[in-house]
């Protein structure tokens, strides 16, 4: 499997770079040849790899759900529509039970980022090497790419700019319901009279900042912890099956121990994700 | 793992999948999903209704036999009371019957015994008329010993 490489740590560093498309300062608009370039790149660079299936997961979540919803009927379901109805009221029970308020967002929202942060994770479970071995075979064949440029990750959620798209976006709507639903002075209110408060005017006003500082970090630390947690699941995760691919004819038995063990965490960090997302936006749109 | 643009294309992906699943997918599934459990319900509700319904019948039918088992009852009791009834009473006229005729009959043996009596009487005066003129080889006065005559037969 390591064939083509020369060493252990330069598979693993080849597998763990993405296929990185920007604006190089020597090399103009191309792909990263290696790590080095794609750190040049700056920001403004695009990892093609993982929007690619990130976007070939929620295509084919929103296909498959989609089919089902024309479907749908009062008859009794079968196959694609059970599953499809189960997962939906399994979402809809879980915001039900923590989300009180009214929201024809919040619910769907959860659902989309269940299923879609499920498929992206269950990617995880091709063996490491199939499709980036295809991709190197397209690029050197098709493209005339050096073998070694060529860097391909399939799994969008071991990218944290995938993980961080996400959770970023939820942040802006916990943002959003806290403004909606308390004002903007009930928001500003409730990162700076809490949770330190004093009856005395200037107590008070020593205890703003405080209060400020400490209320940020519980406010920042949210998307942060969100990303950060599927992030590295699912990164150590994928590390694991690489340091197993290189382990000749004794992966077999290990892969399988470790895909088996994995199925597990791809559904729980789904899962977890989904219900703190519910639970960050019950709390924003929730007077305390 | 550099911060890139990456984070901007995969909230806009994450966007468009949140409003299509928002517009297209999440509406019609919940809907037919309440749909069906409307339906669910009203089946359940029609079956419990028709069950009370069923009940009701029941009730009616065992209702409907008792009574007129208890009226068959009644009629015939009827019956029964009315031929003891008419058994006594042709007991009764049987009886009355024979008791007349049993009258009858004791006052025409009466009658004949009387009448009997009386031709035996007459006859035996004649007799007796007879048998005294033999006695006295003369004619005797019937009229004159006609009284004595009658006394005799009376004593007869």
């Amino acid at each position: 499997m390591a064939g083509s490489n020369p060493t252990s740590s330069g598979y693993i560093q080849h597998h763990l770079q993405n296929l990185t498309f920007g604006y190089h300062p020597d090399n103009g608009l191309s792909f990263a040849h290696n790590a080095q370039q794609a750190a040049d790149m700056g920001f403004w660079a695009i990892h093609v790899d993982t929007m690619l299936w990130s976007i070939i997961c929620g295509v084919v979540f929103l296909f498959v759900f989609r089919k089902a919803a024309k479907a749908a009927s009062t008859g009794v379901p079968s196959g694609l529509q059970n599953m499809v109805e189960m997962l939906v009221e399994f979402v809809d029970s879980s915001v039900k039970e923590t989300f009180h308020g009214k929201s024809k967002l919040i619910a769907p929202l959860s659902l989309t980022i269940f299923c879609w942060i499920f498929l992206m994770n269950l990617l995880d479970l091709v063996p490491v090497d199939w499709i980036p071995e295809l991709a190197k075979r397209i690029g050197t064949d098709f493209f005339g790419a050096d073998p070694h440029h060529v860097f391909f990750r399939i799994v969008p959620t071991t990218d944290i700019n995938a993980t961080f798209g996400m959770s970023l976006s939820v942040f802006a709507l916990i943002i959003y319901y806290s403004i909606r639903m308390k004002g903007l002075s009930g928001f500003i209110g409730e990162l700076t009279l809490h949770p330190f408060s004093s009856s005395n005017k200037l107590a008070q006003l020593i205890l703003i900042p405080v209060n400020l500082l400490l209320e940020l970090v519980t406010l920042l630390a949210k998307p942060v912890s969100l990303a950060l947690r599927l992030f590295g699941n699912l990164y150590a995760g994928e590390l694991i099956f690489i340091l197993i691919a290189l382990l000749g004819l004794w992966q077999l038995p290990l892969h399988f121990a470790w895909a088996t063990f994995h199925i597990l965490i791809i559904v729980l960090q789904a899962f977890i994700f989904m219900m703190l997302t519910i639970v960050y936006l019950s709390q924003a749109s929730e007077e305390h | 793992m550099n911060l890139n643009l990456t984070i901007i294309g995969q909230s806009i992906a994450f966007a468009v999948f949140v409003w299509f699943c928002m517009k297209y997918v999440w509406p019609p599934v919940t809907k037919a999903l309440y749909e069906r459990q409307k339906k669910i319900e009203d089946g359940l509700n029609a079956a419990s209704h028709a069950e009370q319904k069923l009940e009701e019948a029941n009730q009616q039918a065992e209702q409907t036999l008792r009574e007129s088992r208890d009226e068959a009852a009644k009629i015939l009791e009827q019956a029964r009371t009315r031929s003891n009834q008419m058994i006594e009473e042709a007991r009764e006229q049987a009886r009355a019957e024979g008791e007349r005729m049993v009258a009858n009959a004791r006052s025409e043996i009466e009658q004949e015994i009387n009448r009997a009596k009386e031709d035996l009487r007459s006859q035996v005066s004649a007799l007796a008329i007879a048998g005294a003129e033999r006695v006295l080889e003369s004619s005797v006065d019937e009229q004159s010993h006609r009284e004595m005559l009658n006394k005799l037969a009376a004593e007869l």
